[in-house]
């Protein structure tokens, strides 16, 4: 791939093992990714699979440098950003957003829902037509204006991921990482959202990382995807080749897991 | 022709808020012996609210006003508390959704199992132990003794869901709910753990009442399906006619908006507002309907 936004090279990243710590002194440190090497393309989705303990949420929090790694680099755009330390990270995190599981968790209570939005707004310097910026947000994500007025508690949990969605674009970041944003909700709710996600995907040109658990939602939405497990990567490259022809036995094995809607007699002892 | 009585046989239940607003409007349900039967609908459906009634475990708000729960025949209301929860306690168990709060952090994990059995149906220690064992060799724990001894946080999600199953089939149950029991695990541990219901339901003739919001789960797993909407049962078949001819519209879009990666060219579709507005009438209906026998 040409020009992708992401290069990581040998990427470790090492956090302390709190379940083996010693009542004094320092935790034992554990190896959560053991050096991957991968490439993000531009102005797309990738999607990153695997299931619980496989590192996917680690590595995503690399990328956007919530986490410092061990080793390895990471070339955002064209620059090193695996060791920047955080008076330098500044001005990046613009372009470095994040979109939450639970909006019921990373939206403020006590705030209102056109204050949430601003908050970023207003600290990357952004605060002339703020209300007109808000405004546009939510809009963007399909949410009357007057939302601006309201509070968490009376949004639908649907309404509130389109909330966290809008506080992410807001800025217009050249990347956004979405962990694991449509496992809380129904099916329909899921359906919307996703549709949502893909259609700003393809108007904004957004370069998006999709962290999901679920192959069937990984296959409708993302054009590229890479499966990991225990923190290597098992196989990565284009969704529909990944899906046409497995190379590794674990894809194949997360795949032939997935229970579709269908009436299969002999899926369970398969 | 059909002597034997459903194992569970649920009619007309009806269960409402202090303000008066139903969560359960008038659900039937038959459950027959030794079949799956899974409840699928969407949050807020009242799919747990139906095993908790069974189970007399609703909450403090929501009351019970109407209908009828019959166990093997057993009308419940006919029975005193004490009875009736004796025979809950005898013939139903419980597969609760996460593995981890279902469990007390601070005790070990044998005596949790074995408790139901001593305490509830009075069994002698030592046939309660050799019962344990016995069960989590069935579902193939391969060291028992080591898990007997463990406590909860030094097993992984499926072995705490395994031993929840062990568990609940210890005591031999008729009726077993299932709430969500694989919803917090990995697809492939979601695969082990719904080959091992589906076995030890066949072998022991246990039926089981199956909760669950994931429609590739009911594909696997039921015989029939109930599936609710709001508290009001939307459309009642076996497994294989619901997917085949699905006959109310919101059971069609439920399997619209459900992803299949065999299929990713399909648009995924929310439930259409034309299907919300006839589920909003037909609620409403029923809700008319209820108030005038009501007064």
């Amino acid at each position: 791939m040409a020009d992708p936004l992401f290069t990581v090279r040998g990427l470790k990243v090492s956090l302390p093992d709190m379940t083996r710590k010693p009542l004094l002194g320092s935790a034992p440190m554990l190896d959560i990714l053991h050096g991957l090497d991968l490439a993000i393309e531009r102005n797309c989705i990738t999607g990153i699979v695997g299931e619980s303990g496989s590192g996917k949420s680690t590595f995503g929090r690399a990328l956007v440098r919530l986490l410092e790694p061990s080793a390895g680099s990471i070339a955002f755009d064209g620059r090193e950003i695996a060791h920047l330390p955080e008076t330098e990270l500044k001005p990046l995190r613009r372009d470095l957003q994040m979109i939450f599981q639970d909006p019921m968790s990373s939206l403020n209570p006590r705030r209102t829902i056109g204050a949430i939005i601003a908050a970023p707004m207003r600290h990357h310097g952004l605060s002339d037509r703020i209300g007109e910026r808000v405004a546009a947000a939510l809009t963007r994500v399909g949410l009357p204006e007057d939302f601006a007025s309201r509070y968490r508690h009376q949004l639908s949990g649907g309404q509130r991921q389109r909330v966290g969605i809008a506080r992410a674009l807001a800025l217009e970041p050249k990347f956004v990482l979405a962990d694991e944003i449509v496992s809380g909700l129904d099916v329909s709710t899921q359906a919307q959202i996703l549709t949502l996600l893909d259609q700003l995907a393809s108007e904004m040109g957004l370069t998006i990382a999709f962290i999901s658990h679920d192959l069937s939602v990984i296959r409708r939405l993302c054009r590229n995807t890479i499966v990991m497990r225990a923190g290597r990567i098992v196989e990565a490259g284009p969704t529909e080749a990944l899906f046409a022809a497995p190379r590794e036995d674990y894809t194949r094995e997360l795949i032939a897991a997935i229970p579709l809607p269908e009436i299969d007699d002999d899926w369970l002892t398969r | 022709m059909n002597a034997r009585p459903s194992c569970l046989s649920i009619s007309g239940l009806t269960a409402i808020l202090p303000n008066g607003s139903r969560v359960l409007r008038s659900v039937s349900l038959d459950v027959k012996p030794g079949e799956v039967h899974a409840l699928v609908g969407e949050s807020g459906a009242g799919k747990s609210m139906i095993g908790k009634a069974l189970l007399g475990v609703l909450p403090p708000s929501v009351r019970q006003v109407e209908g009828s729960i019959a166990l093997e025949g057993t009308e419940l209301e006919t029975l005193g508390a004490a009875a009736r929860r004796r025979l809950i306690g005898a013939r139903t168990a419980l597969i609760p959704q996460d593995p981890l709060t279902a469990l007390n952090p601070s005790r070990r994990i044998g005596p949790q199992m074995s408790d139901r059995l001593t305490h509830i149906l009075g069994w002698p220690a030592e046939r309660a132990r050799n019962r344990i064992r016995e069960m989590l060799a069935e579902v193939h724990i391969r060291e028992p003794d080591r898990v007997i001894a463990a406590y909860p946080h030094e097993l992984s999600g499926g072995m705490r869901q395994r031993v929840l199953i062990a568990a609940a089939f210890a005591a031999e149950p008729r009726l077993i709910v299932a709430d969500e029991p694989t919803t917090a695990l990995d697809v492939t541990v979601q695969k082990q753990i719904l080959r091992l219901i589906a076995d030890l339901q066949r072998q022991h003739g246990t039926a089981i009442l199956f909760v669950t919001h994931d429609l590739g789960v009911v594909a696997k797993i039921s015989q029939s399906v109930t599936v609710l909407y709001a508290g009001m049962v939307v459309e009642r078949a076996p497994t294989p006619a619901l997917f085949a001819t699905p006959q109310h519209a919101y059971t069609r879009a439920l399997m619209a908006a459900t992803p299949r990666y065999t299929d990713p060219a399909s648009s995924l579709q929310p439930v259409g507002s034309a299907v919300l507005a006839e589920l909003a009438l037909e609620v409403q209906n029923a809700d008319n309907e209820w108030k005038r026998a009501h007064g």
